[in-house]
């Protein structure tokens, strides 16, 4: 592949060429005290200077010594913001005599541009793209923002303190799933980053932005930086066999343990990047003429969420987290034949009482008799 | 401009036909496309969201005949706001409804089987299709055999027509209730007790079971201690729905979706999640 | 009596028992037909028998002053009724009456009791298959208390 250098002044000229091409252009900015998504305007908008500070249930904003663009790991935002929308009017209906009428929402008409997704966030958009346009139903809203989404990554040139994409090998390097892919370099008075092109669109949009031949020495440069980051994860998961570890504990005393800690306040469903619940809501107005459907995000970690009549079929907090983990890890697999996590960590920084789900997971793995695990990596490595 | 939502999303609209009263607190509606042409073929064992105006939308079973579609029936007895605005409605009133939705009854699988069915209380109603085909195609079936259980004699559903399939010579009915005043001449009990009382060929029968997860729970047993092999055993879930189609994650059941894996499940696709505490 | 034993040697309650204990047994059993609405015994009452049904159906019931007779259990072909005669003060705890024409071999507790003492294998065997029985009566028991199709 073709591996290019665009200066760090040029980036502007990406974000111009792209908004003449009709995309709303989406990016990490500061907000809130953290970083998070919305309209980038100029390169100015990115949180320049700056990084973050995770750990469990813990996140700071710090600057930085350089002037770096993407200098930080992954906020509280993640791009289903944009592309599964917390909530979304399906349809209206009008009484009309003893029957009714209803008007649906058209294809949505916004063209996004994300730029600086992350690789593990990439995944995590495959990830739901699996859920929303691979079954027998297609979600149609989905599929049309999807089609139109121009995806620029950024390779992480830095961990964070949550980060565990290699254990979930789903970063940092962004593999697939991008229009352009960009690292940033500094190198004292240098600025400039390292572009890989993904597609076609991708490749067209570069011809319009100066750019030069990478060297050898540039190449080598961005590959010692994602090394490094690989080296620097925060966390760390051991994810063998992992369904059937979850399959055969959905009985454990964990359960109580992690029960007493969790608020079921759902922040982790929220700040998921591949959580996809959700609800509908019917809405009616005073006259009772006129009335609407809502869809909205939910979260497992409600009771209303497993509501049959009578009563919840998941009514204690354990039972609710071992929903949310054992779909995340484990069920998942069988559904959409894919791990549902891609090791951002945004549930464990995002968690108030910092519950953490590679702690969780090792728990689960240290309680078992070591004989079992050894069956289980025999037969493992049997079948491979 | 293509509209956001599936197909399956949008309720079409259904006039009341007749609603006839099944016990103090159950009703089965009989539902007409208000454009008059269309039918609404669905199978045995799948539902619909119903949608009332304004109120909300709830998973209901079909119970009519599959073999008469233009007839679209629900047996919904009235326990949340929902239920309970569909049976303030009138005949004349319209609602939505969407479907069908999910997995059906292994009506075909069976032929050249003895059949059992046992349903607990409203468990009937995604049943009774069954239990018409069954009968238009006696001849291709072996035994069939419907165990009934009922919380009193004043909660069974269909009574007239439980009458009539017991006064057939060709099914074996029996039912069954957990408790009952003097004047009931019936069995008193729990439905698993009347398994022990039928006969029938273990190797050669399909069981069909809906009811209460814990009456399912011990039917399952009953049937097993009696020779009916897992993949013979077919039950019905039940979880909460939003969608129908899969893309809203309510109905998990493990690695199931209840909408489109099921409602009607192989017990020996799902005997590892079957009466695990709330999975 | 020669009539009884084939029947009782295949009834499923007592089948596989030694022939030396199907004789015993057989010696403390007689034939009795009960006309529906008859009652077959009465709580409070000495438990003199049990019956084996042979065919027919019979009703167990709880009076109560509110709701008059309340049927708790139903009886029929294939059953046993009764296992208060094992159990001192030997008195039945609800009433049982025939709903139906009811034939049924009662077996005459006070002589089966003497031949239980007399002969422990046979009253361990006769034990064992009345606890199957009352376990059974137990699981149903706490099914029909969950109320499983009451609305909650």
């Amino acid at each position: 592949m073709n591996i290019v250098i665009l200066e760090s002044d040029h980036l502007q000229i990406l974000l111009d060429v792209l908004r003449k091409r009709g995309y709303q252009v989406i990016g990490p900015t500061l907000g809130d005290g953290a970083i998070v998504y919305d309209g980038l305007n100029t390169t100015a908008n990115l949180p320049i200077g700056w990084t973050d500070e995770q750990d469990g249930g813990t996140y700071r904003l710090k600057k930085r010594n350089d002037k770096a663009l993407f200098g930080y790991n992954v906020g509280p935002h993640s791009w289903k913001k944009y592309l599964l929308p917390s909530e979304l009017r399906l349809w209206k209906i009008k009484r009309n005599g003893n029957s009714f009428q209803i008007v649906t929402e058209n294809e949505a008409t916004q063209k996004f541009a994300f730029i600086g997704v992350r690789s593990c966030d990439i995944h995590a958009i495959s990830i739901q793209d699996k859920v929303f346009m691979n079954g027998q139903y297609i979600d149609q809203h989905y599929k049309s923002q999807r089609k139109d989404t121009f995806i620029v990554a950024v390779n992480c040139g830095k961990a964070g303190g949550t980060c565990f994409c290699v254990s979930m090998n789903s970063g940092p390097r962004a593999t697939f799933g991008f229009d352009l892919a960009m690292t940033e370099i500094l190198e004292g008075e240098n600025h400039y980053f390292l572009i890989e092109t993904g597609t076609e669109l991708g490749a067209e949009i570069l011809r319009e932005i100066p750019h030069k031949e990478a060297s050898e020495k540039q190449k080598c440069a961005a590959d010692d930086i994602l090394k490094n980051t690989a080296e620097q994860m925060g966390r760390s998961m051991d994810t063998s066999n992992i369904k059937d570890l979850f399959y055969r504990n959905h009985e454990h005393p964990r359960w109580n343990n992690v029960a007493e800690r969790c608020l079921t306040c759902a922040n982790c469903t929220m700040v998921c990047p591949t959580c996809f619940c959700t609800t509908i809501e019917d809405v009616t107005d005073l006259t009772g003429e006129h009335a609407e459907r809502w869809r909205k995000l939910d979260s497992c970690f409600t009771m209303d969420f497993s509501y049959i009549h009578g009563g919840s079929v998941r009514s204690s907090i354990k039972s609710r987290y071992r929903q949310w983990i054992t779909h995340k890890l484990a069920t998942w697999i069988d559904q959409f034949g894919t791990s549902g996590c891609v090791g951002c960590g945004r549930c464990i920084t995002w968690c108030p009482v910092a519950i953490d789900i590679t702690e969780e997971v090792d728990a689960i793995r240290k309680s078992e008799p070591v004989s079992e695990r050894q069956t289980t990596e025999a037969v493992e490595i049997k079948g491979s | 401009m293509k509209s956001i939502i599936p197909e399956p999303m949008i309720p079409k609209p259904f006039r009341i036909h007749r609603k006839l009263k099944e016990t103090h607190d159950t009703y089965t509606i009989e539902l007409e496309s208000t454009n008059g042409a269309d039918g609404f073929p669905f199978s045995a064992g799948q539902f619909n969201m119903v949608y009332v105006f304004g109120v909300g939308e709830v998973p209901i079973s079909i119970s009519g005949d599959p073999s008469i579609p233009k007839m679209l029936r629900h047996t919904t007895r009235s326990v949340g706001t929902v239920t309970k605005a569909i049976l303030k409605l009138r005949s004349g009133d319209v609602l939505g409804v969407r479907g069908p939705f999910g997995s059906h009854w292994p009506v075909n699988e069976a032929v050249g089987n003895d059949v059992i069915i046992v349903a607990g209380g409203i468990g009937l109603a995604p049943l009774r299709p069954v239990l018409y085909s069954f009968i238009s195609q006696r001849d291709k079936y072996g035994k069939i055999i419907l165990l009934y259980g009922a919380r009193t004699p004043e909660d069974l559903l269909y009574k007239k027509e439980l009458e009539q399939w017991r006064g057939r010579f060709d099914l074996e009915v029996k039912v069954i209730v957990d408790s009952a005043t003097g004047n009931w001449r019936g069995n008193v009990g729990v439905v698993t007790t009347l398994i022990p009382r039928i006969q029938f060929d273990p190797l050669h029968t399909v069981a069909m079971i809906c009811g209460p997860e814990v009456m399912m729970r011990y039917t399952l047993k009953e049937l097993q201690s009696r020779g009916i092999k897992n993949e013979n055993i077919f039950v019905s879930m039940e979880r909460n729905m939003k969608c129908g189609i899969c893309l809203c994650g309510h109905c998990q059941l493990g690695p199931k979706f209840v909408c489109k894996d099921g409602p009607v499940f192989c017990y020996d696709h799902i005997k590892e999640l079957f009466g695990k505490r709330e999975i | 009596m020669q009539t009884l034993e084939p029947y009782l040697a295949e009834h499923p309650f007592l089948e596989g028992l030694e022939p030396y204990q199907l004789k015993i047994i057989v010696g403390c059993a007689s034939n009795v037909r009960f006309d529906a609405e008859q009652y077959i015994l009465r709580e409070g009452e000495e438990a003199t028998n049990f019956y084996i049904i042979h065919q027919g159906k019979v009703a167990l019931e709880i009076f109560t002053s509110d709701r008059g007779p309340i049927t708790i259990q139903t009886i029929g072909e294939g059953e046993v009724l009764g296992w208060s005669w094992l159990i001192p003060p030997y008195q039945w705890h609800y009433d049982a009456r025939a709903i139906e024409p009811t034939s049924a071999i009662a077996l005459d507790a006070k002589c089966l009791r003497a031949k239980c003492e007399e002969d422990h294998d046979l009253g361990y065997e006769l034990l064992k298959r009345f606890t199957h029985v009352i376990t059974q009566r137990l699981e149903a028991t706490r099914l029909q208390l969950l109320d499983v199709y009451g609305v909650h």
